[in-house]
């Protein structure tokens, strides 16, 4: 049973350029993370646990590797009669109509107007978490807010327009500045918004019309004053990916068991594209010790404190240690790596040497030959 | 109404697998999990997919409720369609009574309905308890090509072994003069695999005269091949050759999985162009702690992995807790072996519990006795207390107290 009204949006491009390595072939939503997943998986999971419904993917380029992971959303159980999965490609290729959050917005109200859903919750792909919606909603609806930004406190990431508040003793923001300007912990935005879908309608033709095509510019900071914007802090683990270290850290992250019973909790399963791989064979000559590993991998190495994706083949006399292995990697015979973030369909010939640092893996690029 | 289909098959899977004992006290045999992430019907269904073959009707009776769920509307075997795809077939009551299947024959011939909507030439006839991959659109060439009107798939078994099986005696031109059910003294080496196919028209006309016979066990083998082949109907060897298994006796199911780890079998699970599928229980992927010792085993989603595990297979969302050793065994989905606890040469079936320092099974080395030496299996859900002791062989259908020694069988 539903509780709440709500559609999702997301926008699936959105801080691309934050990891502009691995996002060369492909969306910020269709990164991979985790051993199988990518990282739309985690925003997509948590609306439907929620129980959405009706979930629109707004996306405006490199978009086929993520229109081939969504399919017809069956594996999220959003390939509906009544509802379920809409991808929002770009109206037309005048890059004009595309413009920030509000153009994007503008783009798709012909879909907000068919809708029948009193709320609507925005969400950006970059945060891996395992957020409950319902109770984002709840806040939202029991505080009577014009916008709920979702939030969390700490050291700001290094994201271009993320925003950073001050928040009153009820929540609702005092202050709003966009972009991190030092390195105290504050209150930031981790990219989810819920309010109405007609106070959404209005101001996205009213921003429109008036040029003003940042969101968090200008609406949320221009009319602080006017608006009742609220923060909602998320109460559970949030994982912002807005730089390649960053991404390397939380993918390790996942090796500590708090952090999967956080992200991975039974009530609350992410679900991706399944692959149909065969279960992880260990050869022989395995030693794998505090690792991660997805179905279809074929391990006979040596693998310590990775994540070994799908599909990844990792011979015998290999040595790993701290790498993030995308599916279908091949990794030869008596190759070192440390600190590595080898992208989907590398193949590390036989003897290779790679050592990276803890804050700066090495990271190579999609179907490289090393 | 219905699109006509060239060829349909139809799955035995209504029987109940008594050999399998406490594995199939509450699942039919063909739901039987194997392999760490299938279970034995996906073999049949996947070969179906991928030989082209887009209907098929599964024939259940015993304990149909998880099979039913685990085929649902067929989607992860990309069989529902429109009008084809997978149908779930139970016994069910007419104007004129109700009868359960009564042998395979039977099953099929209550079901003639089903298969005459299609239209189509050929009938597929498989059984639900075999591991193997096989093109079933090859052997429909081959029937084609013969002009047949029974082809059974054969494979050709070592002689000290083709006794066990029921055994075919073929002409040079691979037809089929005479059934030979267990032979003392076998006249050939090619084992029936229970794989049939028939022309429609010839099967439809001796499903009805085998169900007029009251005589009659309306079995395939024993009644209606022999009924097919005394009329003189036109019967031919299908020769397979690859991996295939009966994993109809623990032992069996036991030697099936460990045939997994061994890079020498020739059943490749890995291969993308004949891809096994099944329903996916969406887990995170395994996470080996820092203690874990992984040999050659094969392990799926889900898992935490603590301790030592040494050519076993591990099915979703099992916890192996550390200083546990799991050695040559079978864990079922959602198992957990707690601190300290020796599992070998055992199966251990769905959510079983294995308490710290307990012991289940024991390796033949350790064993005076030969005979006394079996694959140790516990039901599913069943806790086995800590430090409790399940010896070789043994059969447990219920829960073993701490420091319980569970007497030889």
């Amino acid at each position: 049973m539903r509780n709440y009204n709500a559609l999702g949006l997301i926008f699936a491009n959105m801080h691309d350029e934050a990891i502009r390595d691995c996002t060369a072939v492909r969306s910020m939503g269709s990164l991979p993370f985790g051993g199988r997943y990518r990282l739309i998986d985690f925003v997509l999971s948590g609306m439907v646990n929620a129980g959405i419904t009706k979930v629109g993917v707004i996306t405006k380029s490199n978009y086929q590797s993520l229109m081939d992971h969504l399919g017809s959303g069956k594996a999220w159980d959003l390939s509906r009669k009544n509802e379920g999965l809409y991808f929002l490609p770009p109206r037309s290729s005048d890059d004009a109509m595309y413009q920030g959050r509000i153009g994007s917005l503008a783009d798709v109200i012909p879909f907000l107007n068919h809708s029948k859903e009193e709320l609507v919750i925005l969400s950006d792909c970059h945060v891996v978490s395992s957020m409950d919606y319902q109770a984002m909603l709840k806040a939202h609806v029991e505080s009577g807010a014009d916008v709920t930004v979702a939030c969390q406190h700490g050291v700001v990431p290094t994201l271009s327009d993320i925003p950073v508040m001050t928040l009153d003793a009820e929540k609702r923001v005092a202050d709003l500045l966009i972009g991190r300007i030092s390195e105290e912990e504050a209150y930031y935005g981790v990219g989810a918004y819920v309010m109405r879908k007609d106070w959404l309608l209005r101001t996205v033709t009213e921003a429109v019309a008036r040029n003003q095509l940042h969101f968090e510019r200008d609406v949320l900071q221009r009319r602080l004053g006017e608006l009742r914007i609220y923060g909602y802090e998320v109460p559970s683990l949030m994982m912002p990916i807005y730089s390649v270290e960053s991404y390397f850290k939380a993918n390790l992250a996942l090796l500590e068991n708090e952090v999967r019973e956080q992200l991975f909790p039974k009530s609350r399963p992410v679900y991706t594209k399944l692959k149909d791989c065969d279960p992880v064979q260990y050869g022989l000559h395995a030693q794998v010790t505090n690792s991660l590993v997805g179905d279809g991998a074929h391990v006979d190495g040596t693998v310590k404190n990775c994540i070994v994706f799908r599909g990844a083949n990792i011979s015998r006399h290999a040595t790993l240690e701290n790498c993030v292995i995308m599916q279908n990697v091949t990794v030869g015979d008596n190759c070192k790596l440390g600190n590595v973030i080898a992208d989907k369909n590398v193949v590390f010939r036989n003897g290779c040497r790679l050592q990276g640092s803890d804050s700066y893996p090495v990271y190579i690029a999609k179907n490289s030959i090393v | 109404m219905f699109r006509k289909q060239e060829c349909v098959a139809m799955l035995l899977a209504g029987g109940q697998g008594s050999r399998l004992y406490a594995l199939t006290r509450r699942i039919a045999k063909p739901a039987v999990p194997f392999g760490g992430k299938y279970r034995i019907i996906d073999f049949p269904l996947s070969n179906c997919v991928n030989s082209g073959i887009e209907t098929v009707g599964v024939l259940t009776q015993y304990q149909p409720l998880e099979l039913n769920d685990y085929i649902g509307s067929g989607q992860p075997w990309d069989l529902d369609r429109m009008d084809a795809g997978v149908h779930v077939l139970p016994p069910y009551q007419r104007n004129k009574g109700a009868d359960w299947y009564k042998g395979t024959a039977n099953a099929i011939y209550q079901n003639i309905d089903f298969i005459e909507r299609y239209d189509p030439e050929y009938v597929l006839v498989l059984s639900g308890d075999h591991i193997y991959k096989m093109d079933y659109s090859d052997m429909l060439a081959q029937h084609k090509a013969n002009e047949a009107d029974c082809t059974i798939a054969v494979l050709d078994v070592p002689k000290e072994e083709a006794s066990r099986f029921g055994i075919l005696n073929t002409n040079p031109d691979g037809s089929i003069y005479e059934f030979d059910e267990k032979p003392a003294v076998p006249k050939s080496t090619l084992a029936s695999m229970g794989i049939y196919i028939f022309t429609w028209d010839k099967l439809r006309k001796y499903l009805i005269a085998d169900e007029e016979d009251t005589t009659s066990q309306n079995d395939f083998g024993k009644n209606l091949l022999p009924a097919m082949l005394n009329a003189g109907e036109r019967m031919f060897a299908y020769r397979f050759e690859g991996y295939w298994k009966d994993v109809g006796t623990i032992d069996s199911l036991w030697e099936a999985n460990m045939d997994l780890l061994n890079p020498k079998v020739p059943l490749d699970l890995a291969d993308t162009g004949w891809k096994i599928y099944s329903r996916n229980p969406g887990m995170p992927p395994h996470y080996l702690a820092d203690t874990a010792q992984v040999q050659n085993s094969s392990i799926t989603e889900g898992c935490t992995i603590g301790g030592k595990v040494e050519g076993s297979v591990i099915f979703a969302g099992v916890t192996v807790e550390e200083g546990a050793e799991i050695v040559h065994s079978i864990l079922m989905p959602g198992t957990v072996v707690r601190k300290g606890a020796k599992v070998q040469y055992a199966i251990l079936a769905e959510d079983v519990e294995v308490g710290a320092g307990a012991v289940v099974g024991e390796s033949p080395e350790e064993i005076d006795n030969l005979d006394r030496w079996g694959v140790a299996v516990v039901a599913s859900g069943i806790k086995v207390g800590q430090e409790g002791f399940v010896p070789a062989k043994a059969m447990v259908e219920k829960d073993v107290a701490d420091k319980e020694v569970i007497p030889y069988a």
